[in-house]
């Protein structure tokens, strides 16, 4: 059974830091950044890229759009 | 097993999801974790997958929306408050050919605009509706709308909505359930209640707006409805995991999800 | 060519419309023009030129389906009545706002409120003056007889789309219901699609891939983009008072004193001209045609000729005369003279108030 590896790429400055990614994602992956961006907003970061599994579940309950999902299937 | 980075990992071939292409540039003026960009961004994926960019004329509304002309790049008209779907039908009665969607929130279509509603609705206008609902007004600060909860507190309601006084007396009246209501209607072909709080939600919610329009492109009449119950953390003042999760716990036992009609048939629960 | 007949006044401004080639009348029943929605939905157009008659569930709806289909680049019209006039204004403020074009009739009723159903003038302010909210004008036709109430169709799509503005029929509730004989234009076509995308690049008509999404919008919270377009609008209107100012005079050749009316109040002013001329008294008509953009330079002209007073004659408590006296500015006297509450003036009262207010013994 193939596995697979993600990982997310958080357009940090149009980030709202709203947390609702954080709660969609299954694996515990994404955190607010302690910094803020130049709207004044803890951005959300892949605090524990390794646990991410690329499904999507982070970019498609973000509301501003701002998270890209990656997959790759691994051996 | 050779170890993998996350270089190897972003890589366009290995791209699973981002926004719509059909999204402009501009970023959303909504507050942190407002269910409105989740709409936009589904409608701009359905309209996108389905190729109908070109044949599209949005129709936005008075309220958040207001400028969700700005977001979606498809052509676009603003509304005066509640006509939206009276401009809906102007547009979809002359160019018959062109793909036409409103978009309105509570206030807008449940309130001011429940005359156009309910009419647009009853001539089966083949359009495609979109009505946010997150039990409250939220542009003009937090009053109460047509579909605010019992007890609910709003800038309007500061004690919590009442719809009679403890004598009997009418007071602020009943949640509307207005996506009920025009279901009984016999111009509406599709209507259905979904939200965007979760994942497994805005896949469903998805899946029935792009019903909706698809329905829009292979038929010459019936109004396609998709109501979203959403949030409004700010006004809710709530932050907007908190509001997720009171939506669930109070809006959906009052505004229950899933599909109300189907192909003109009421479905029986 | 075109086609002699005998028709109301509303009946005229429907079939114009279906000959014109309009693409939509939206509209709701309200006397004293319901013959227009009950004509167009008789001659079925939808068979005759594709052009869609549509009953709404009220005025409002009615005028915001014109905005939105006027919007996507469709010819479409709506009209109705004093009372329901108001309804609209919602719509025509963001009509002007938003620079769509488009056209309607008000078949002028006595007011206030539900007033009464005969013919009065006294909604000059409202459609001259601007019912709805902001700074905005609208162009005011005002015909005067059947065959206008034809013509003006014409001539307000041909203005509407020339400068994306509504252009106003201002009727009243004689020249709608009154039967006369009428020239009826042939037969247009209806714009096709490729047509519109040509002729009105600003129309909703579906973004081509590539290119910029439009957007039709009376809103603007940027405060200098804002103040930008009011400007631009106002020299919208500059440039449509300098070109599209109409008018009629009768008899004003040697006139001392010149009636100034408008619309069914100008056909009984005309007989007064008769009759005053006939008792050697030099007096003559100037009939505004537009009432916005408002003929000041005629009134103006007709001082620098040696015109001594004007008497505005309106079915209103006095309305009209205040363009009048702005025109006259204080070189000319001006007064006003007029019924209300669904009376019509006679040609000898109306000379009988030239004669008492503005000619004196």
């Amino acid at each position: 059974m193939a596995k697979f590896r993600g990982a997310i790429v958080v357009d940090t400055e149009r980030c709202k830091g709203c947390s609702v990614c954080i709660t969609a994602c299954p694996c515990g992956v994404i955190e607010l950044a302690k910094e803020v961006n130049g709207k004044g907003y803890n951005y959300a970061f892949m605090a524990n890229p390794d646990k991410c599994i690329g499904c999507a579940s982070c970019g498609i309950t973000c509301p501003d759009g701002v998270i890209k999902v990656y997959k790759k299937a691994i051996e | 097993m050779a170890e993998i980075t996350l270089q190897d990992i972003i890589q366009p071939e290995n791209l699973v999801y981002e926004k719509s292409k059909l999204l402009t540039e501009k970023p959303f003026h909504y507050c942190p974790g407002c269910g409105h960009g989740t709409v936009h961004r589904i409608i701009a994926e359905v309209l996108e997958e389905l190729g109908i960019d070109e044949q599209t004329i949005g129709v936005s509304p008075v309220g958040c929306a207001v400028m969700a002309y700005d977001y979606f790049d498809v052509d676009f008209v603003e509304a005066a408050h509640g006509r939206a779907p009276a401009c809906a039908s102007g547009i979809k009665r002359v160019w018959p050919n062109k793909i036409v969607f409103s978009y309105q929130g509570d206030g807008d279509l449940a309130a001011i605009g429940t005359c156009e509603t309910i009419h647009t609705c009853n001539r089966g206008e083949n359009i495609t509706m979109i009505f946010v609902n997150n039990g409250i007004y939220g542009m003009t600060g937090g009053q109460m709308a047509p579909t605010t909860l019992v007890g609910m507190k709003t800038a309007t309601t500061p004690y919590g909505r009442m719809p009679q006084w403890p004598d009997g007396t009418p007071n602020n009246g009943f949640p509307l359930q207005i996506t009920n209501l025009i279901s009984q209607l016999p111009g509406t072909r599709y209507v259905t209640r979904q939200a965007v709080y979760t994942p497994a939600a805005v896949r469903n919610a998805k899946k029935a707006i792009k019903k909706a329009f698809q329905n829009q492109m292979e038929n010459k009449n019936g109004v396609n409805f998709v109501e979203i119950v959403s949030n409004c953390n700010s006004n809710w003042k709530m932050t907007a995991v908190d509001a997720n999760k009171w939506l669930q716990e109070n809006m959906l036992p009052v505004y229950p999800l899933g599909d109300i009609k189907d192909n003109f048939e009421l479905i029986k629960k | 060519m075109g086609e002699l007949k005998l028709m109301k006044g509303n009946e005229a401004l429907a079939e114009a419309a279906i000959r014109y080639g309009a693409d939509a009348y939206f509209g709701y029943p309200i006397t004293p023009q319901s013959e227009v929605i009950e004509y167009l939905s008789e001659q079925n157009p939808y068979e005759r030129t594709g052009m869609v008659v549509l009953q709404a569930e009220s005025e409002l709806a009615a005028i915001n389906m014109v905005y939105a289909a006027g919007a996507a680049g469709k010819r479409v019209m709506t009209s109705s009545s004093s009372p329901g006039v108001c309804l609209k204004q919602e719509g025509l403020a963001y009509i002007a706002g938003a620079e769509v074009p488009c056209v309607y009739a008000d078949v002028v009723r006595g007011g206030p409120g539900l007033g009464t159903i005969q013919p009065s003038q006294a909604d000059y302010f409202q459609a001259c003056k601007g019912g709805g909210n902001g700074d905005y004008n609208q162009i005011v036709l005002a015909p005067a007889s059947v065959q206008e109430m034809a013509d003006f169709v014409a001539l307000g799509f041909d203005m509407a789309f020339k400068y994306r503005i509504a252009v106003c029929i201002l009727s009243d509730g004689a020249i709608g219901q009154m039967m006369e004989k009428v020239v009826l234009p042939d037969q247009k076509a209806r714009l096709t699609e490729e047509e519109i995308k040509a002729k009105y690049p600003w129309a909703l008509t579906g973004r081509k891939r590539g290119t910029q999404h439009r957007v039709i919008t009376s809103l603007d919270l940027d405060s200098a983009k804002m103040e930008e377009h009011n400007r631009h609008l106002q020299r919208k209107y500059a440039e449509i008072t300098k070109n599209e100012t109409r008018w009629e005079e009768i008899n004003t050749e040697d006139a001392e004193y010149v009636f100034v009316a408008y619309g069914s109040s100008a056909r009984i002013a005309q007989k007064a001209v008769q009759l005053g001329r006939a008792e050697g008294l030099k007096v003559g008509l100037l009939r505004p045609i537009t009432l916005w953009p408002y003929p000041t330079k005629a009134i103006e002209a007709l001082i620098d000729k040696g015109v001594k007073g004007f008497l505005s004659v309106e079915l209103s408590c006095g309305q009209m005369i205040e363009d009048v006296k702005l025109a006259c500015n204080g070189r000319a006297k001006a007064e006003h003279f007029g019924r209300v509450g669904g009376i019509i003036h006679t040609p000898e009262e109306v000379l009988e108030a030239m004669k008492k207010q503005i000619i004196g013994e």
